[in-house]
């Protein structure tokens, strides 16, 4: 059995009335591939933000490595190691892919005066290697503002791996992709989990994605945690079923 | 210490500290009259009008106008609100429609474009000369003369509550109302439902301009203008929307009065000179203070 | 087809920087021998050249945040008028009780030697760097949890009070003013040890600005600019960019003030050393003139507004700040893009900017 990475313990998370998670706890294993699914409105989206450090969490404990990081602001929990990519692409609209990517170098020893660094030769060497990865190497320098949506999607894949991650949570990195592509994708995130060795954490309505990726998978149901198992655990799950039918 | 010594006098006589309060509301109520008018732009249209100020200056110069030219300044809140409600429409046809689909700064810079035009030109036809709109009214003494109201204040306090309360039951019940309310909500949403949100903003800019109008001859009359005080009331009007926050009516007038009676005390306690300072300096906590808060409760990303 | 790039042609110069051109060298050669024969051709307009170099510190100084950073602040002006007023007190209180100078409102009772006028400014100009940068880390604290309009509006709202407050200091001379030390001899030898002084100040902005965003930290202001969190998600230190960038603009604005105060030989607090109306808005116009977030738009922006308002200004009779509000609103609604910016749009070739043609339809590209 491998060890946990990231531990969620008991977590609760309220916005005014609403209870956007419940009590929810799980365990993502370090070196695995860790789906999470739900209908919408289920709370993946807040849990993701509880992670990465986007509100304060009502109650319950989130460790990353052991360490509790649920006080942790956005940008000390990233420089641990811990990155998120956005359901709504984001990248820097206004400067090229390779300056996307040189400035998604990891920021994690940065020192006061690694400032004004000049760029490395070896960072854009690794960047368009990345860029090659995903397949915009012949596009890096355009404008990351004028890429269609799947594209940055693609660069935003491509810097987040650009920061050696210990862990990335995708939120829906398929959404908005042409089909044809999906599969390549898939590959692309099984090889940056097996190669580069990050755990990924990913949240994924593409049902055939995510039971063909996951190792484990995460039920969220209206806050809470409804079920866990592998994919054929899950796929034979009435509760999940029952769920994603609407019959709750 | 002349600081200590005025707090003194507030505190050995009471009763000055009551005089102060009723002055600082009564002005506080014309502040929360423009203020309503940029919570409204502000909340319909997002844009942050940075000549709100001047606007009100226009009023009061009008009223002014008038008063000199022998028709009794309280005539000139009408005629200013009916002014300055065409010289709102004049610039939202011709430079807030350009802007207001770009980014805030954008609207903020030409607005302050705007400002300047206005308190120039209002320097070049008035001077820059200090003028009180005078509407010939007696003062009511108390406690021998400690306390006194001008009755054109107390007026003035009148006519602003009646304006707010005509404002307020027009956005309340008429067609127009309800679209500028629907529009400030989900500006496309209101748009797919068949709402001309271009008339929508236009009227709503025109509107604040006339409120500020209107504003600003009931300043003429209790206070004193300057074509380059704009700017002053520009900042107390966002002190107090930012205070409020833009959707809330009874937190602006609230807000209003209280920046009418900080100031009173504040000017009393430092000083005449410092009347700008303090202002600048109630933004300066009113932002620190919103910054705390937000830090506290940082946004969602979604 | 993929678009066809080749590391030649395509490469935007990142890294080396050594990429000396004849035509950069005649560009940058050009301006350095203009701006030292400039003075010497037209002795008459010395102080107009001067400000003409102040204008383009300026303009450089705000685009590192405005248009570099995407922070559009409106009071930059803030750090010239605590520089000029460091540099002032520094200056006098050397030799004199400051107090006491002041309130002689410049009766000349307080000589300066020729050796005490020159430590003295020498003295100024570092305390008026060092102490602006400081007061930059001190409000930047305050200021940069504000986001969008509530950042201009709130460092609108330092410079108004700075000015306000500095009025009623009698100890620095209050609204009345200080009467600076003047220049041990000839004040023509004067002009030109002042320009000369400007000059050098805006030659080493520029350099320097050229050599920051040449490194990370441009790169970093830029990622700010485009998305302030997903830069706090990737982990860069956002905060520490933005103060760091906010004091290396009151550095140098800084200085100037010093060298400014000096060469107007009077202060006082509205007019010269914080007018926000003046000094404070055209630094914002000449980056929107010149193309924000670029190295030479706020340059080609200052030469433009400056020459243009040189020119018209005496013809304009008290019309003039009617004609800049009324400039101010041209430029914004209509003109956003800037002279260089407008330029990168027609001739992206020029910029080493690779657009994708049209007629390249990607085959591999998700739609």
């Amino acid at each position: 059995m491998k060890h946990a990475i990231i531990e969620i313990e008991h977590v609760t998370k309220t916005f005014g009335g609403v209870v956007a998670n419940r009590d929810v706890s799980l365990d993502v294993e370090e070196g695995g591939i860790t789906g999470l699914i739900g209908p919408n409105g289920s709370g993946k989206t807040t849990l993701f933000n509880s992670i990465v450090g986007y509100h304060p969490i009502d109650s319950g404990s989130i460790r990353f490595q052991g360490q509790e990081i649920s006080k942790f602001r956005v940008q000390e929990i990233a420089r641990l190691g811990l990155l998120r990519t956005f359901q709504q692409t984001r990248i820097y609209g206004a400067m090229n892919c390779v300056q996307n990517m040189l400035i998604s170098i990891p920021h994690r020893k940065a020192k006061f005066l690694d400032m004004f660094d000049r760029q490395a030769r070896a960072d854009t060497e690794k960047g368009e290697s990345l860029l090659d990865f995903v397949g915009l190497y012949e596009k890096r320098y355009l404008m990351a503002g004028d890429l269609s949506f799947g594209q940055q999607k693609l660069l935003e894949f491509a810097m987040a791996l650009m920061n050696e991650p210990t862990v990335l949570l995708l939120d829906e990195p398929t959404a908005g992709i042409n089909p044809t592509l999906i599969n390549g994708l898939i590959d692309r995130l099984r090889r940056a989990n097996e190669e580069f060795g990050i755990t990924l954490l990913v949240i994924e309505h593409n049902m055939r994605v995510i039971m063909n990726m996951a190792h484990k998978i995460y039920c969220l149901a209206h806050g809470e945690l409804l079920a866990s198992g592998t994919a054929g655990e899950i796929q034979k799950n009435q509760n999940v079923i029952d769920a994603y039918l609407g019959a709750h | 210490m002349q600081i200590l010594s005025n707090i003194n006098i507030l505190i050995e006589a009471p009763v000055f500290n009551l005089a102060l309060l009723i002055e600082g509301l009564l002005i506080g109520s014309v502040f929360a009259l423009a203020a309503y008018g940029l919570a409204l732009v502000w909340g319909v249209m997002n844009v942050k009008n940075l000549a709100q100020g001047d606007f009100v200056i226009m009023g009061g110069y009008i009223a002014w106008y008038l008063g000199e030219h022998g028709i009794h300044p309280l005539f000139g809140v009408p005629v200013a609100f009916l002014i300055l409600w065409c010289f709102g429409w004049l610039i939202y046809r011709t430079i807030i429609y350009r802007v207001i689909d770009k980014d805030l700064f954008t609207s903020l810079l030409a607005t302050f474009g705007i400002a300047l035009v206005i308190s120039q030109l209002l320097n070049l036809l008035f001077s820059s000369d200090t003028q009180t709109a005078d509407a010939g009214f007696e003062s009511w003494f108390f406690f021998d003369g400690m306390v006194s109201i001008a009755q054109v204040k107390l007026i003035a306090f009148v006519c602003a509550a009646l304006l707010a309360a005509g404002v307020i039951t027009f956005m309340k019940n008429s067609r127009m109302g309800q679209a500028i309310r629907a529009t400030a909500q989900d500006a496309r949403a209101a748009k797919v439902l068949g709402i001309d949100t271009d008339k929508v903003y236009c009227f709503t800019f025109s509107l604040n301009a006339a409120i500020c109008g209107a504003a600003g001859a009931l300043i003429a009359m209790i206070w004193v203008i300057q074509p380059f005080y704009g700017i002053t009331f520009s900042i107390r009007s966002f002190v107090i929307v930012t205070a409020a926050g833009f959707g809330n009516l009874p937190g602006v007038i609230a807000a209003g009065l209280g920046m009418g009676v900080l100031e009173q005390f504040g000017g009393f306690i430092l000083g005449a000179t410092f009347q700008q300072a303090i202002v600048v300096g109630l933004l300066v906590l009113v932002l620190v203070v919103r910054q705390m808060q937000q830090s506290r409760h940082r946004q969602v990303v979604q | 087809m993929a678009v066809a790039t080749t590391d030649k042609d395509g490469a935007p110069e990142q890294g080396s920087g050594i990429s000396i051109s004849l035509g950069s060298l005649l560009l940058h050669g050009g301006i350095l021998v203009a701006g030292i024969a400039a003075p010497l051709i037209w002795p008459a307009y010395t102080i107009q050249l001067s400000v003409l170099w102040l204008m383009i510190v300026f303009a450089l100084t705000w685009d590192i945040l405005g248009g570099q950073m995407g922070y559009n602040s409106l009071g930059n002006i803030f750090f010239f008028g605590a520089g000029m007023y460091v540099s002032a007190v520094v200056q006098i209180g050397l030799y004199h009780p400051v107090g006491e100078y002041t309130d002689s409102a410049g009766q000349g009772f307080y000589a300066f030697t020729e050796a005490q006028y020159f430590t003295g400014l020498a003295a100024g100009i570092a305390a008026a760097a060092v102490l602006s940068s400081l007061f930059a880390i001190i409000f930047g604290r305050i200021v940069f949890g504000l986001r969008g309009p509530y950042f201009a509006i709130g460092t609108l709202g330092v410079a108004i009070a700075a000015g306000e407050l500095i009025g009623a200091w009698d100890w620095v001379g209050g609204g009345s003013g200080i009467s600076m030390p003047p220049f041990p001899g000839d004040p023509d030898i004067g002009k030109y040890f002042f320009y000369a002084q400007n000059f050098l100040l805006a030659i080493s902005v520029f350099i320097f600005c050229k050599w920051l965003y040449s490194t990370r930290f441009g790169l970093a202001l830029n990622a700010i600019r485009d998305d302030e969190e997903k830069a706090e998600g990737m982990g860069i230190h956002t905060l520490r960019y933005k103060m760091v960038a906010w004091s290396i603009a009151a550095f140098f604005l800084g200085i100037s003030g010093a060298i400014f105060g000096n060469m107007t030989g009077f202060i006082e607090p509205l007019e010269v050393a914080f007018p926000t109306v003046t000094f404070g808005i055209f630094m914002v116009l000449m980056v929107l003139l010149g193309g924000k977030g670029t190295i030479w738009g706020p340059i080609v922006g200052a030469v433009i507004f400056h020459v243009i308002k040189e020119v018209t200004w005496t013809y304009l009779l008290g019309w003039q700040w009617v004609a800049l509000g009324a400039l101010i609103v041209i430029i914004v609604v209509y003109f956003q893009e800037g002279v260089v910016g407008w330029l990168m749009r027609k001739k992206p070739e020029w910029f080493g900017i690779r657009v994708e043609r049209k007629d390249d339809t990607p085959a591999e590209a998700a739609e």
